[in-house]
């Protein structure tokens, strides 16, 4: 009886195991490696040497890689406030009706999130030109003094490399907010509209605790496509003008492939998934106690 | 108004989506004149909203109907409809190539990835196994695993052994990336299915495989949809992988090359344009074809993410 259980597990294991090795053998290791060649100053041809723990020292001292990390987390702001807001804001003015014709909404906002960065990239980049969509439409409207080349300009590069975040994730977090007030309870809003509860009111004290599972979904989701953002920035500005959109991502693969410091491009790697790990469990937490 | 209410919160549930009939009801019961102007400008910022997503599309559709070379500024209407600019891009600055080896990746991605995902999740999500949840916690740990992570010696490790510049260093890294959720994905389907018609399908004397085949399978068709897209997606969208993992400009699959030709040519805007048209069209017909697996996909996916 015993050994024929075992038996049984053993077969159940069978299953697991080639998605498992292919996961083990081309994702787990490979993040293994990189911790391990974090350790070492090698330029990824001759012999490297063991530095230990200098290549992380070197990621928080080094003015470039401190200013990527940075970029991102401010990068966060644009592309995960600002959408959440954003969908937080159409699902209160919504959430208390049903509403034909989403449909069509539905399928609009989601056309973002489908289609390649590099594809979105390379459209925005052309939008932001000398000549491009946004200066032509603030020329229209008589604000001529304020066009410039919005990627090239040390002032808005960033903030326009965001806003190109905000237009990809706004219609996915407003989707997200729309499809979870759909499973309120409607007596909930019947009781507080009995209660004499306003529009505000009723957002703040019947939607808002309901969504609670979806901004956390909202929230970690945005915050890695911020952090580990590397299509969008390659594609607009390549980092640039200077250090002012540089991003870790960009960082990894300038260090590793164009000058030669495996070891550095590695523990930048290592710190960022860190950074990603910690904040998607804070989230996470947060979202759980508060049940 | 109870009764109509406690009917609309079973259809919400069961159906999880979309107006039935009794909604028209409600509105005209619940509705008050004062709030009419909310709706409206609720409409109204997503009207806003809608039109911001279709701008920068339409602008780049616009301009890859222009003659090429020219300077194009804003969004202006074509004269003419010019398909000069997509035949120019799709022969001679070689997308054909990109869109076959894009193709070719996720035609290699996509059926390993569900095959792979659905036994793992069958077995994690059926059979009690020892150490089963561990296992289960172990791939759940890869979700959040940026590609910065395992690039670099990806790199120098799949070029040791003669996979850079190949498909197949592309197709099984790929498949190890999305594995993760692909696996999660699949056993929560398992998990959600009655345990009665594994156990009675057992009873009938039938082997662990014949139940996976004969039994579960045929009802995994929607799940195994959703994922499939949403592999097809992730493998068709991924730019860094094969931005390193692939030098060989034959290669190169759709993003990635669209990223290098555009650092080439910035001026020639009409067959960036088509260029990039070209490389967003397939994964937006995929779109139009499976939008309900993929609405669910993203949405659900992420919830359970």
């Amino acid at each position: 009886m015993e050994s024929s259980h075992r038996r049984g597990a053993m077969r159940g294991y069978l299953y697991v195991l080639p998605a498992l090795a292919v996961y083990v053998v081309f994702a787990v290791l490979p993040a293994l490696h990189t911790a391990y060649l974090s350790l070492f100053d090698w330029d990824g041809v001759t012999l490297g040497s063991w530095v230990g723990l200098d290549n992380y020292r070197e990621v928080f001292r080094n003015p470039v890689l401190l200013r990527s990390l940075v970029n991102a987390l401010a990068l966060v702001v644009f592309f995960s406030f600002v959408p959440i807001l954003t969908g937080l804001l159409t699902t209160a003015l919504l959430s208390r009706y049903r509403r034909p014709g989403m449909g069509v909404y539905r399928l609009l906002f989601m056309l973002p999130q489908i289609v390649p960065l590099v594809a979105v990239g390379v459209t925005w980049r052309w939008l932001y030109g000398d000549d491009g969509l946004v200066n032509e439409a603030l020329r229209a409207v008589g604000l001529d003094g304020i066009t410039r080349a919005w990627l090239g300009d040390f002032d808005t590069a960033l903030i326009a490399v965001g806003l190109v975040g905000t237009w990809v994730l706004s219609g996915l977090c407003t989707m997200l907010f729309l499809s979870g007030v759909h499973k309120v309870d409607p007596s909930l809003y019947e009781a507080a509209r009995l209660d004499g509860a306003g529009p505000v009111r009723e957002f703040v004290s019947v939607t808002l605790p309901q969504l609670r599972g979806e901004l956390a979904i909202a929230l970690t989701v945005t915050m890695v496509a911020a952090l580990a953002s590397f299509d969008i920035v390659y594609v607009t500005t390549n980092g640039g003008p200077g250090e002012q959109t540089t991003v870790p991502g960009l960082l990894v693969y300038r260090l590793a492939f164009s000058d030669g410091d495996v070891g550095l491009a590695s523990a930048l790697g290592v710190v960022l998934s860190c950074l990603i790990l910690g904040l998607v469990y804070v989230v996470n937490r947060l979202s759980r106690s508060e049940t | 108004m109870k009764a109509v209410n406690d009917l609309k919160a079973t259809t919400d549930v069961t159906t999880g989506a979309v107006e039935s009939v009794t909604t028209g009801v409600t509105t005209k019961t619940t509705v008050n004149r004062a709030s009419r102007a909310e709706r409206w400008s609720g409409y109204a910022l997503l009207t806003v909203m809608a039109i911001a997503v279709v701008v920068p599309f339409l602008s780049v559709f616009l301009a890859s109907l222009r003659p090429a070379g020219e300077p194009v500024t804003g969004l202006a209407w074509p004269v003419e409809w010019n398909l000069a600019n997509y035949r120019r891009a799709w022969t001679v600055a070689g997308f054909s190539d990109l869109i076959r080896s894009s193709l070719v990746v996720a035609l290699g991605v996509v059926p390993a990835s569900l095959v792979l995902a659905t036994l793992a999740g069958y077995a994690l999500g059926t059979m009690r196994l020892p150490g089963g949840n561990a296992v289960a916690a172990f791939f759940i740990a890869g979700l959040t695993i940026p590609v910065e992570l395992i690039v670099v010696p990806l790199y120098f490790d799949l070029r040791a052994v003669g996979l850079t510049n190949t498909y197949l260093g592309v197709i099984l890294v790929e498949i190890a990336l999305f594995m993760p959720f692909s696996v999660f994905w699949m056993r929560t389907h398992f998990r959600a299915t009655p345990p009665s018609l594994v156990e009675a399908a057992r009873i009938d004397g039938a082997s662990s495989g014949t139940i996976l085949l004969r039994v579960l399978l045929p009802l995994a068709r929607p799940s195994l949809m959703t994922l499939g897209v949403l592999v097809f997606m992730w493998s068709w969208n991924q730019f860094l992988l094969v931005l390193v993992l692939i030098q060989d400009a034959t290669l190169r699959t759709a993003p990635a090359g669209l990223g290098f030709f555009v650092g080439q040519n910035n001026t020639d805007v009409p067959t960036l344009a088509a260029g990039t048209v070209i490389v967003m069209l397939p994964i937006m017909i995929v779109y139009l074809l499976f939008q309900r697996s993929f609405v669910t996909g993203l949405l659900q996916g992420a919830m359970k993410g």
